[in-house]
């Protein structure tokens, strides 16, 4: 007959909230430099020159196709031998944002392939730069389309952050992993963590839903 | 805690199999290996620095090189057999070898089954670290970057002993510490001395040394229950090359530590 005990596992509470701390600081910052990283992805690979264009989908199908845990070892214990050492929360914010930047930057795109053709000729007839036409005209309405879509690539990003936990980053899913080899109650603590990632991700998405229309595009 | 779980069920199973099916031992080894003039001794052939193939596939390492000088000592031929930790003292005990020598450690469930020499070889769980870097007491830590791996003794030691200051980076496994170490993202490795001496070995440019011990927990060999004759004569010869300096010098080169003090 197996017993649950909550009490030692949510006695190890000051560790669960450090975990979360750095869980969400960690999603906050990638989510930001991701998304921005992405737009100018989107813009470089369908204006950009031709380097530009090859350079930025070789980034993007490099990212895509090779498993999240890869790159962030890659950063953690390969750039090492090139000389470049980072801190933990340095190399899992990079691998955040890179993996963020190249999903980010298909999603995007295809906002701004979307904008419809009179919209273009609009801003052309009024005599607008092109950098005026993709941040007023094209930019807000394609990240209004694509909003839903792009909060749950976020989210999966912040769900990945539980494997930053391999590299000794001491967020959410490592703190899980310290108390169960401490009280030897693993079942516990893993139920306890899923809550908190399943209520963290439904916050991060009301959240970033209310944000989205107030303060990155204005709804009309 | 699932390998605790079985790990606990095998000696448990094994304690009331063994103990049903072997009565009283016989008092008979010794003079069975010697008119056969050899000796069937059970080492581990993936251990490194303990019991594990060489360059040269033959077997090699403190383990290998004592169980070779019992059988010189007792002037018979020695035939390893390669043991896992689970299968060796059933091994022993269905008399398929003679001796247990695989860094095997004493515990009281073990002495109800088998039994032990005097020790022969230090294990030791320990803080390993560059050359430069000058480590001399647990002191000498605070400020630094240790890796270690999760939930193991390493882990509780160090939270024990060393100084708040000190930057403990924990890893999901040995070979993930190892490597925040190798690629210097740590200062220091708190780990095994099996795992230290392969990492060390494979990895000579990083220049790493034994610092400072965390625990002792030294190797035995393992003999059947109430071979007292072989026993004695083991101990013999164990304490004759504790004497002379050979199991000293065993340490030191697959080590790279000295034997300390060996309990009896």
């Amino acid at each position: 007959m197996i017993e649950f005990d909550f009490g030692v596992v949510l006695a190890q509470w000051p560790m669960l909230a450090h975990g979360l701390v750095l869980t969400v600081a960690l999603t906050l910052a990638s989510a930001v430099l991701g998304t921005a990283l992405g737009i100018a992805c989107a813009w470089a690979r369908l204006h950009g020159g031709r380097a530009l264009r090859s350079a930025t989908s070789a980034y993007v199908e490099a990212v895509r196709n090779t498993p999240f845990i890869i790159q962030l070892f890659f950063i953690f214990f390969g750039l090492p031998s090139l000389g470049i050492r980072l801190s933990v929360e340095v190399a899992c914010v990079l691998a955040m944002v890179l993996n963020l930047g190249a999903y980010a930057c298909e999603i995007v795109r295809a906002g701004l392939q979307a904008t419809p053709k009179g919209q273009l000729e609009a801003a052309m007839s009024l005599a607008l730069t092109p950098w005026q036409t993709f941040s007023r005209v094209v930019l807000p309405p394609a990240l209004a389309r694509i909003w839903p879509a792009l909060v749950s690539q976020i989210i999966i990003v912040m769900l990945g952050s539980a494997v930053c936990g391999q590299i000794s980053a001491e967020e959410l899913s490592q703190a899980a992993n310290l108390i169960s080899s401490r009280t030897f109650r693993s079942f516990e603590s893993y139920i306890l963590v899923t809550l908190v990632y399943l209520a963290l991700a439904m916050a991060l998405r009301q959240c970033l839903n209310w944000v989205g229309p107030r303060f990155i595009f204005t709804s009309r | 805690m699932k390998f605790k779980l079985v790990s606990s069920l095998v000696s448990l199973v094994t304690t009331a199999v063994l103990t049903v099916a072997t009565p009283a031992q016989a008092d008979d080894s010794l003079n069975a290996v010697l008119a056969k003039k050899s000796i069937a001794l059970g080492v581990a052939s993936d251990f490194p620095p303990y019991g594990f193939m060489g360059p040269d596939f033959k077997l090699t390492g403190v383990d290998v090189a004592t169980a070779q000088l019992i059988a010189d000592k007792l002037g018979v031929k020695a035939e390893f057999v390669p043991v896992s930790t689970p299968n060796r003292i059933p091994y022993l005990q269905t008399k398929k070898i003679d001796l247990i020598v695989s860094a095997l450690g004493k515990n009281p469930e073990r002495e109800k089954v088998i039994d032990f020499t005097i020790a022969y070889a230090p294990f030791f769980q320990a803080v390993f670290g560059p050359k430069a870097l000058n480590i001399k007491s647990f002191d000498d830590l605070a400020g630094k970057s240790i890796a270690v791996t999760r939930g193991t003794i390493q882990d509780d030691m160090l939270q024990k002993v060393a100084p708040p200051t000190l930057k403990i980076q924990r890893f999901e496994d040995d070979s993930t510490t190892v490597a925040a170490f190798i690629s210097q993202q740590t200062q220091l490795l708190a780990t095994g001395a099996a795992v230290a001496a392969a990492a060390v070995q494979k990895n000579p440019q990083v220049q790493a040394e034994y610092k400072l011990l965390l625990k002792d927990s030294p190797n035995f060999i393992g003999v059947r229950k109430g071979e007292t004759a072989l026993l004695t004569k083991v101990n013999e010869i164990l304490r004759a090359a504790k004497a002379d300096g050979t199991l000293e010098q065993y340490s030191q080169k697959w080590l790279g530590r000295g034997t300390g003090v060996l309990p009896e």
